[in-house]
């Protein structure tokens, strides 16, 4: 029966597509490695930026080295592609970091997996070698993880490290011992939880990078109504949510009708006076400042300087909760039982400037977790990137204080997980073992990629680290050392990963391949028409930011490939 | 176009606006059906068996699905062609009523179809085909019976159960994983069946997901968790043996359905007004605390004066919880739902022994976690991984697991897999065309071929030589009499599907069977096909 290959077609939808076997396969592999090859260029300390400009209306533009940014903002097609975004993005959400390596890792394992479909080795084979290996090699990684919780001073300098591996890569490079020990200090105080809404960033344009410092009260982007106290010692705040605008009456349909002028007047005046019960009752709770979510209009502005009390307003969400969270008050709506009300407390609450702007900063607080950072720089662009690097970095350290473990970097877990896997594949009997293989070369890429975009020797280098792990597997702390453009020891230059990012890189990035290759038909449906095309699409513009790098790296935009 | 003409000789319209509509008669009209029934079943061979591949399919707006489950193959491939959407159909009652096996009903009738075909060309007419294979279906499921097996199970032994599980689930995506996953939803099955009713209400079983975390994270929660936090942020986390009042009313000023209007008309009215509104949040309150709740849980949103006077009160609150799960929970904690502050009392409270806050990764995600209810029938099944689409194949590849194995605790007889159960099919059928004179003795012989598709994509995708297994497995079938061989998909080195442990529910391949005979005959007694022409 000789059906045409497209016959298919004919039975969808109008517009829909379908793409079988080795058609679907290549169009899968070569989408996940297009947008591998992407990202590749920015792994390693010395990976380049990339320009990410908006197609909108603003055109901003976006300088940056985060691979889940990039990746993001990408507007891509392929639906491989998307498969690699996704699980950057999950990559960036569990454990802040790391989220360009899981796509670089998952596309050498599929451009590994389609040079062993070339050899007609059948993709469930493959995968079947893949998990296999995946398995041993995260063995090896809890096998080979340290951990130093038992001794404070040697965890700190653990976290350090981790800090400052992190940020080697992102532009925060010049300063990183400055920002990890900033990020470090902003960690510790959260003294275990993760729960990153306790520390603050806020961005000034101005100064240099080194300006930025840390914080150990919380400010607020906000200023003190006019006439009121500018400084207020041993602080009593109250934290609300209520309308200081006007006092709506809630219940539904209500509506003023009047026959004569001065009953509006009256009611009017009622109004007034129902304000001014409200800010009555506020004051009663014998507060000095009180801080409200929401509008604070004129007339209750004044009755609270004509009372003495600090008033601010229009806190957003977030500022809040924060700061209900660092003063230890409760956030209220009501204010008719002032006994019960527990008051935010702290020390000190004044006014500060950074830079030109004027800022209200609360120190000494009730609560000690909670902290500020203050980032300081030349543009926007920068800022915002400083902003992701330290994101990263506090990410990162949050999650090592839950799991303490951490591996060397510089390509040293992934050598160790290479050996162990080649081994594997050297006592499995079978076409499996190919497989096996292959997951260790893609592995060894790490490194590969880290000498490539440092302008060394890949070559010489990884092969010079695979022979130092191989004479002594267990005491090697051999990685690649970009400094010297060598092979150096992890240990002494302090190049230290989180357990837990390379642990989720590897498997996600393996869940990934194994996902990708086992497609063998894409149907892709009539894309839904839309007015405008791709409205707020970005392009991507590869170009390198400055002459850091001294290596000349190929300017091809990687515009990811659609199939066809 | 055929026209008729009155006795004036004026033509009759018989279509309306004829010329636009397009339309194919007769065995045309047989044959072009069948095409469509065959490239749509031709897509999914691939996907049968532990070896099957998945399918990734991109939806209108970008979004992409990757799986290996028929049913959301086909519901998202938005096949346009009517008979096309008869298989969807098809796929679609398989899964309703059986829950699995929605790839093989659909190869299935692809494969009766494609028979039917070569028969047409040999001028058989459309409805002596249909006639016969619905004789054959009844031989075949008359075999069925005859090969089935029965296996006794209760809550300690559920070996049996675990392990037919695991034959559904080895062909998905979590396969790596499948033992542990299998076990988790026989427990849950377990956990929920009536076992004196032979019945079980999957409604008790959620399944939720949440991206991040590995596979082997998803557990088995003896409770309920709900994608919600504390309406207010300083509310406690966590909770101890919680009474629990399940509210429909919002914490809001009454508004009465009836269009009204509240005159203010002087100073007086506007004081009792804000009076009464204050009253009024006061009493909710108060009416909730009196009945001796220590956690509300509520359908509607919370005004913010409410929501303080809660946490005022010590009273931590939920809000905006979904229908389903205030049902759920409400069956669960034993708890009336009550759609008036008015109404509640201490005996309308549920009680549930732990209800906590919990929060995953560096995002804000946080989720209630409900544990320790009286009635515990109700479970979760709360599935971690990768990505989302690896969450949404694992929730699929969950759901027909489940739904497996409630068909065995509703009716325990299993037929063997791997091919196994058709080959003996197609034997039986062979052997009783031979018995039945008339044209139908062809259709059956078709019948018996058409059988043979499954055990051959499952040699074809497992990377075997699909003719040489098939024929090898069947003769040793016939001449051992043993209805247990079927194709070593695995490469366990047995063709012995028991020793492999590879089970299929009887019941689901009844209905396979079944409806794919159905769907065949409706689609042979479709001799003329009319329908506007696509472009205008």
């Amino acid at each position: 029966m000789a059906i045409p290959s497209n016959f298919t077609a004919s039975v969808l939808q109008h517009g829909a597509t379908e793409e079988k076997g080795e058609h679907a396969r290549l169009a899968s592999f070569v989408g996940a490695m297009a947008i591998a090859d992407l990202v590749k260029s920015t792994l390693g300390p010395k990976g380049m930026d990339k320009i990410l400009q908006s197609l909108s209306r603003g055109r901003e533009v976006t300088v940056t080295n985060d691979g889940a940014t990039i990746l993001k903002s990408v507007y891509v097609d392929n639906p491989a592609a998307k498969v690699l975004v996704d699980m950057s993005k999950t990559q960036d959400d569990e454990v802040g970091d790391g989220t360009t390596s899981v796509v670089v890792l998952a596309g050498e394992l599929l451009r590994e997996a389609e040079q062993l479909v070339a050899q007609k080795i059948h993709p469930m084979v493959i995968i079947a070698g893949f998990r296999e290996a995946a398995e041993v090699a995260r063995q090896r990684l809890v096998a080979i993880a340290r951990d130093n919780k038992a001794d404070p001073v040697a965890f700190r300098a653990d976290l350090v490290n981790i800090a400052k591996t992190t940020l080697s890569s992102k532009i925060l490079t010049q300063e990183k011992s400055h920002f990890a020990e900033l990020a470090v200090d902003a960690v510790l105080r959260l003294k275990g939880s993760t729960n990153l809404d306790a520390i603050q960033i806020i961005k000034k344009p101005g100064g240099t990078i080194k300006d930025s410092f840390l914080d150990e009260g919380f400010i607020l982007d906000k200023r003190i109504g006019v006439g009121q106290p500018k400084r207020v010692e041993n602080a009593k705040i109250l934290v609300a949510n209520t309308a200081m605008d006007t006092d709506k009456i809630k219940i539904y349909g209500a509506r003023v009708k009047v026959d004569s002028m001065s009953k509006v007047a009256e009611i009017e005046a009622a109004e007034k006076d129902k304000m001014k019960q409200k800010c009555e009752a506020i004051v009663a709770h014998g507060i000095s400042v009180f801080v409200n979510r929401q509008l604070i209009y004129n007339f209750p502005e004044q009755l609270f300087a004509d009372a003495g009390v600090m008033a601010i307003e229009h806190a957003d969400f977030d500022g809040i909760e924060r700061l209900a969270l660092v003063t230890g008050g409760e956030i209220t709506s009501t204010f008719d039982d002032p006994t019960n009300v527990k008051l935010g407390t702290c020390a000190v609450v004044e006014e500060m400037m950074i830079g030109e702007d004027r800022m209200i900063h609360f120190s000494g607080c009730a609560l000690n977790e909670a902290c500020t950072i203050v980032l300081r720089g030349a543009s926007h662009h920068v800022l915002d990137e400083a902003e992701r690097s330290l994101h990263d970095a506090l990410c990162v350290l949050s999650q090592t204080v839950r799991d303490s473990r951490v591996i060397y970097g510089g390509g040293w877990a992934e050598m160790q997980m290479a050996r162990v896997v080649d081994d594997l594949a050297a006592h499995t009997p079978g076409k499996k073992s190919l497989a096996m293989n292959a997951f260790a070369r893609a592995l060894r890429q790490i490194p590969t990629i880290i000498c490539d975009n440092a302008g060394l020797d890949s070559a010489e280098i990884v092969s010079q680290l695979r022979a130092a792990h191989a004479a002594e597997p267990d005491a090697s702390n051999a990685g690649v050392d970009v400094t010297i453009g060598g092979v150096g020891d992890m240990q002494q230059l302090g190049i230290f990963e989180a357990f837990k990012v390379k642990n989720a890189a590897l498997l996600s990035a393996t869940e990934a391949a194994e996902m990708i290759l086992r497609v063998d038909d894409i149907i892709k449906a009539a894309p839904r028409q839309r007015e405008g095309g791709m409205r707020g699409a970005r392009r991507v513009i590869l170009t390198p930011l400055a002459a850091v790098n001294l290596q000349a790296e190929p300017l091809v935009s990687h515009v990811p490939a659609s199939d066809h | 176009m055929s026209l008729a003409f009155d006795e004036y000789g004026r033509p009759f319209i018989i279509i309306r606006e004829q010329e636009k509509k397009s339309r194919v008669k007769g065995i045309e009209a047989v044959k072009s059906n069948i095409q469509a029934a065959k490239a749509v079943s031709r897509v999914l061979r691939t996907s049968l068996g532990p070896k099957g591949m998945d399918k990734m399919l991109q939806g209108p707006d970008g979004d992409i699905v990757i799986t290996n489950d028929g049913a959301t193959i086909l519901e998202q491939m938005e096949v346009e062609n009517q008979i096309g959407k008869l298989l969807v159909e098809l796929s679609k009652s398989q899964d309703h009523e059986i829950g699995d096996g929605t790839t093989g009903v659909t190869v299935m009738a692809g494969a009766l179809l494609e028979q039917a075909e070569t028969l047409l060309d040999r001028g058989i007419h459309p409805l002596r085909i249909a006639e016969g294979y619905e004789m054959a279906c009844k031989v075949a499921l008359k075999r069925l019976d005859e090969i089935a097996a029965t296996f006794e199970h209760d809550a300690d032994n559920n070996e049996e159960l675990v392990k037919t599980c695991m034959t559904t689930l080895s062909s998905k995506i979590v396969g790596r994983h499948k033992r542990e996953l299998a076990e988790m939803c026989v427990k849950a099955v377990l956990t929920v069946a009536d076992l004196e009713r032979k019945d079980v209400n999957l409604d008790l079983i959620k399944l939720d997901g949440k991206v991040g975390g590995r596979l082997e994270d998803t557990a088995l929660v003896n409770g309920i968790v709900l994608d919600k936090d504390m309406s207010h942020p300083q509310m406690p986390k966590h909770l101890q043996d919680v009474k629990m009042a399940i509210l429909t009313c919002p914490f809001e000023p009454p508004k009465p359905k009836t269009k009204h209007k509240v005159d203010i008309s002087s100073v007086e009215q506007f004081e009792s007004l804000r009076k009464q509104e204050q009253e009024y949040f006061r009493n909710m309150v108060q009416l909730c605390k009196d009945s001796g709740a220590t956690l509300v849980v509520c359908q509607w949103g919370f005004d913010d004066e409410a929501n303080h006077l809660l946490m005022h009160n010590d009273l931590p609150a939920v809000r905006w919880v979904g229908g389903v799960e205030l049902e759920l929970l409400a069956l669960a904690t034993g708890a009336r739902i009550v759609p008036r502050f008015q109404e509640l009392n201490s005996a309308k409270l549920g009680y549930a022994k732990s209800v906590k806050e919990i929060s995953f990764g560096t995002t804000r995600d946080r989720m209630l976690l409900i544990e320790g209810m009286p009635n515990s029938r109700a479970v979760t099944i709360f599935v971690r991984g990768g990505n989302k689409m690896m969450i949404d194949e694992t929730k699929r590849s969950l759901h027909d697991a489940l739904c497996v194995a409630r068909n065995l605790v509703r009716d325990n007889r299993i037929v063997y897999g791997g091919g196994a159960a058709e080959m003996s099919c197609s034997l039986a059928v062979e052997a009783a065309a031979d018995q039945v004179p008339g044209v139908e003795q062809y259709a059956m012989r078709a019948f018996a071929d058409a059988l043979d598709i499954i055990p051959l994509s499952l040699a074809e995708n497992s990377g075997l030589p699909p003719i040489e297994s098939l024929t090898e497995v069947k003769t040793r079938q016939m001449r051992e009499g043993n209805p247990y061989l079927g194709i070593d998909c695995n490469d366990a080195g047995t063709n012995d599907m028991r020793q492999q442990n590879v089970f299929e529910t009887l019941m689901g391949k009844k209905q396979q069977l079944m409806l794919a005979t159905q769907v065949c005959k409706m689609i042979l007694k479709i001799d003329d096909v009319i329908k506007p022409s696509e472009y205008e």
